[in-house]
């Protein structure tokens, strides 16, 4: 039943969205492809939709996904599987372990966790771009898609610019080559 | 960072109050407070917490102001976003259980009818040429928003050769091997602490974090920026 699968994947999801925001998009594509629900690149548009909503893009992306295949259950299975480890590791560790975070294991375990989350997202980079047109053989289309995501990037890291103005700003340039 | 010592079960505000229509206030209270925060932050959960510490440390006294930074501390460190774990934290804090589904409810309400929205208009828009246009063009720039996010991420999370092996290796084996990566996160935390122990063993001196994420400071936090 699919309402039970959106919510069990995004429990699963839920429990290791370490690094919050876009850092999770990764994971919750990969299941979201290996369940057949959207393509990347239907997923990318998803993420894109997501981004410009106020609110988490991780739950945000979830309901989006949970709509699509589902309609309104769909979206509110999905947002509950996404929220629910929150609440269970929220209310564990304010009831029990609120000094968890000055652990030394706990910081170990983090120390491992980064990193891999790095790498995670690397490859997710690589993934979304080959998927979308901004790595690949070469033509019009992707010296395009390559210099907008370099200005994308760009405005990001050196001109700090709001990630919901880089999604307009991107879509109004998208318009004046292709529309 | 000092920390201070939070007395759970002797809060007095939370305890004393947890009775018959009080409660029902207290909860409504507590909904209503992270309803208003959600639908005005765009670009992620961190873009809330000034807002989020303004309504409870400011407005509503619920949480002390030396104590808030612990709490938005802890919330980056768990699982989900930010946003949900800080407001689950503080209304659990403040009447339990039932105050951290008030909040939870709260803060993710509005965000959640929003974004259904913006799905019904895009479903029904997005085959208009000028809408494909424009999302060839946001294709491109999503990429560079997940590319940011792991930047920002690879400052707090490279810290030496190890992690930057384990990056990488990451990566590697993801491109080769497309192994799950929920499997992959699960070890990663395994990973963190053999390698902590093998450093040890060897005599290494080990810096587990990267200065910066030990002083809390508030701009620029909506993508992943650091865990």
């Amino acid at each position: 039943m699919v309402l039970w699968e959106l919510f069990t994947t995004f429990l699963v999801i839920g429990f290791v969205s370490f690094g919050g925001g876009y850092a999770m998009i990764p994971v919750i594509e990969q299941q979201v492809s290996s369940h057949g629900w959207m393509t990347t690149q239907e997923f990318t548009d998803a993420i894109a939709v997501a981004g410009m909503s106020p609110g988490p893009i991780g739950t945000n992306s979830a309901i989006f996904v949970g709509y699509k295949t589902a309609g309104l259950p769909g979206a509110i299975a999905s947002a509950a599987g996404m929220v629910v480890p929150s609440l269970i590791i929220v209310i564990a560790v304010a009831a029990f372990f609120y000094k968890i975070h000055h652990n030394h294991w706990v910081k170990a375990a983090f120390y491992g966790l980064r990193p891999i989350i790095t790498g995670l997202i690397i490859y997710g980079a690589i993934h979304f771009a080959v998927s979308n047109g901004v790595i690949g053989t070469m033509s019009a289309h992707t010296v395009i898609a390559l210099l907008l995501f370099a200005a994308s990037l760009f405005a990001l890291l050196y001109v700090r610019l709001h990630p919901f103005f880089v999604i307009v700003l991107s879509g109004l340039v998208g318009i004046a080559i292709y529309g | 960072m000092k920390l201070s010592v939070i007395y759970w079960h002797q809060q007095t505000r939370g305890d004393e109050i947890l009775k018959g229509q009080q409660q029902w206030k207290l909860l409504r209270d507590i909904f209503i407070s992270f309803f208003k925060i959600g639908p005005v932050t765009f670009g992620g959960g961190y873009a809330m917490i000034p807002l989020i510490e303004r309504e409870v440390v400011e407005r509503r006294g619920w949480v002390k102001s030396r104590d808030i930074a612990d709490v938005f501390a802890i919330s980056e460190s768990i699982p989900g976003a930010i946003a949900v774990n800080s407001a689950v934290f503080v209304g659990y804090r403040i009447a339990r259980v039932p105050g951290a589904l008030a909040a939870m409810i709260g803060v993710v309400l509005p965000t959640f009818l929003i974004v259904i929205a913006l799905c019904v208009l895009f479903m029904q828009v997005h085959d208009h040429p000028k809408v494909e246009a424009a999302f060839q063009g946001i294709r491109a720039a999503t990429v560079a928003l997940i590319a940011y996010a792991g930047i920002k991420i690879g400052k707090t999370a490279v810290l030496d050769k190890a992690t930057l092996a384990a990056a990488l290796a990451t990566t590697a084996v993801l491109y080769f091997l497309h192994l799950n990566p929920v499997l992959i996160i699960a070890a990663g935390a395994l990973t963190g602490i053999a390698l902590v122990r093998i450093k040890q063993r060897l005599g290494l001196q080990v810096k587990l974090e990267h200065e910066e994420t030990m002083k809390y400071k508030y701009k620029d936090y909506f993508i992943g920026d650091g865990i």
